[in-house]
């Protein structure tokens, strides 16, 4: 039991981090590592890999954000989202990058789904590739397409005038 | 030594720093003299170092009491695991159906008989006469008869109450556990609803009429020649008598 708990414990920051940046919204995303931490602590016995538990965790998570982001658009219904990078962004951060972060996360808030979260286990979480193919169930091949995909996606994003990208909010904003 | 070619695989394990020292070093060889190539792979480390600095102070935040790893385990210890609560359902289920199978004699609907009869009469009563929207399923006598006559596969005759201030309002065929059984439904001008179950006897081929009652509601079984039947209606069984020996006398004239 304490075996899990000195296991479990030093991943929770990391989970907490990704579904931050998967779901955007600071409670749902709270809520999300809770769901995934009971799931994990019950579960425990029954992981096949007895090595690191990351990969582990990191799968119990995705599989539960996925099936919100189902639930939630087969009812129509959205989960609100902070407004994107206030949140995230800590307050140490110098005001300049601040804003370069603010910019980045907000960007990288418009990838698809499955390209955010390839990025997000890789360059931020350091799964290798082969743990990030387990993780979201698809072969290692698919991983790296869509990490090429989700690089070439956000650089576009980034390298966009703000003019053009500040029309497009307003746009988005009177749809809602 | 002629070098592996660089794939867009290996750009972005350099990236990464997922290569081998020494593939890592033939990546950066390749980059000095593509410069455009080198300047993509740039991009891609700025947006890595970026996220990771955006992200990385969530990691830092102290973590909420939900997320509490010793409590979450603590208060699954407390509470009963999925498992043990399936457990537990189970053998209340099973408990439940041994009582019940051997109190049935004592609560339940008696397996056969006029008995049961009559708790089916008084089910159908409680059913459908309550229902002031679709109380019966067809209210022409000649389909009706037709349709229970061969679903019981006997000839059944629709009683006649009009004498005693009952019209008919229709019928159904009524599932029980010894096969479907015919519903007939009358009302009079107060509308005070009755019912008549007819369905053909396993046990009690033959057997005299006897009022039965239970909550606010009362009635009279009998059978005759292989046939059953029952009148259920609101009140005491006695002022149901006369309406009970109409219907046996038209049943015994087919």
């Amino acid at each position: 039991m304490s075996d899990m708990l000195h296991q479990i414990e030093p991943v929770i920051p990391a989970l907490r981090r990704y579904a931050r940046a998967l779901v955007r919204n600071h409670a749902a995303a709270d809520d999300l590592v809770q769901d995934c931490l009971e799931r994990a602590v019950s579960h425990w016995n029954q992981r096949r890999d007895t090595g690191s538990p990351r990969p582990w965790l990191f799968a119990i998570l995705h599989n539960l954000a996925v099936n919100q982001f189902r639930r939630a658009s087969t009812r129509g219904q959205h989960i609100s989202i902070d407004d994107a990078g206030e949140h995230e962004v800590g307050e140490s951060a110098v005001q300049e990058q601040k804003l370069i972060y603010q910019d980045v996360l907000g960007k990288l808030a418009k990838l698809p789904d499955e390209q955010r979260a390839v990025l997000l286990l890789i360059a931020v979480e350091d799964l290798s590739y082969a743990e990030a193919a387990r993780v979201l169930d698809i072969p290692i091949g698919t991983v790296m397409s869509r990490l090429s995909r989700a690089r070439e996606r956000l650089q576009q994003e980034l390298e966009r005038p703000a003019g053009s990208q500040g029309r497009n909010v307003v746009q988005l904003r009177s749809n809602s | 030594m002629s070098i592996r070619p660089i794939s867009e695989d290996d750009l972005h394990a350099y990236v990464d720093r997922a290569l081998e020292p020494e593939r890592q070093a033939e990546v950066a060889a390749y980059l000095e003299s593509h410069p455009d190539v080198a300047k993509r792979v740039a991009a891609f480390a700025d947006q890595r170092g970026w996220l990771r600095s955006a992200l990385g102070p969530i990691a830092e935040e102290p973590l909420p009491p939900q997320l509490n790893l010793s409590r979450i385990i603590e208060s699954r210890r407390r509470r009963p695991s999925s498992a043990r609560w399936a457990i537990a359902v189970m053998l209340m289920l099973a408990i439940g159906g041994i009582g019940g199978w051997t109190m049935r004699g004592a609560t339940q609907a008696p397996a056969s008989g006029l008995a049961a009869l009559a708790q089916e009469a008084s089910d159908s009563y409680q059913v459908y006469a309550s229902d002031r929207t679709r109380p019966v399923e067809l209210r022409d006598s000649t389909e009706l008869v037709s349709w229970v006559s061969s679903r019981l596969r006997q000839p059944v005759k629709l009683p006649d109450l009009s004498k005693s201030g009952y019209r008919f309002m229709g019928g159904r065929v009524v599932p029980t556990a010894h096969g479907p059984a015919a519903m007939f439904m009358y009302d009079d001008d107060h509308g005070e609803r009755l019912v008549v179950l007819t369905r053909p006897m396993t046990s009690d081929q033959n057997a005299p009429m006897a009022p039965h009652a239970g909550g606010n509601i009362a009635g009279f079984s009998w059978a005759d020649g292989g046939m059953g039947y029952s009148l259920v209606g609101p009140g005491a069984a006695e002022q149901l008598r006369p309406l009970a020996n109409e219907v046996r006398k038209q049943a015994r004239s087919i």
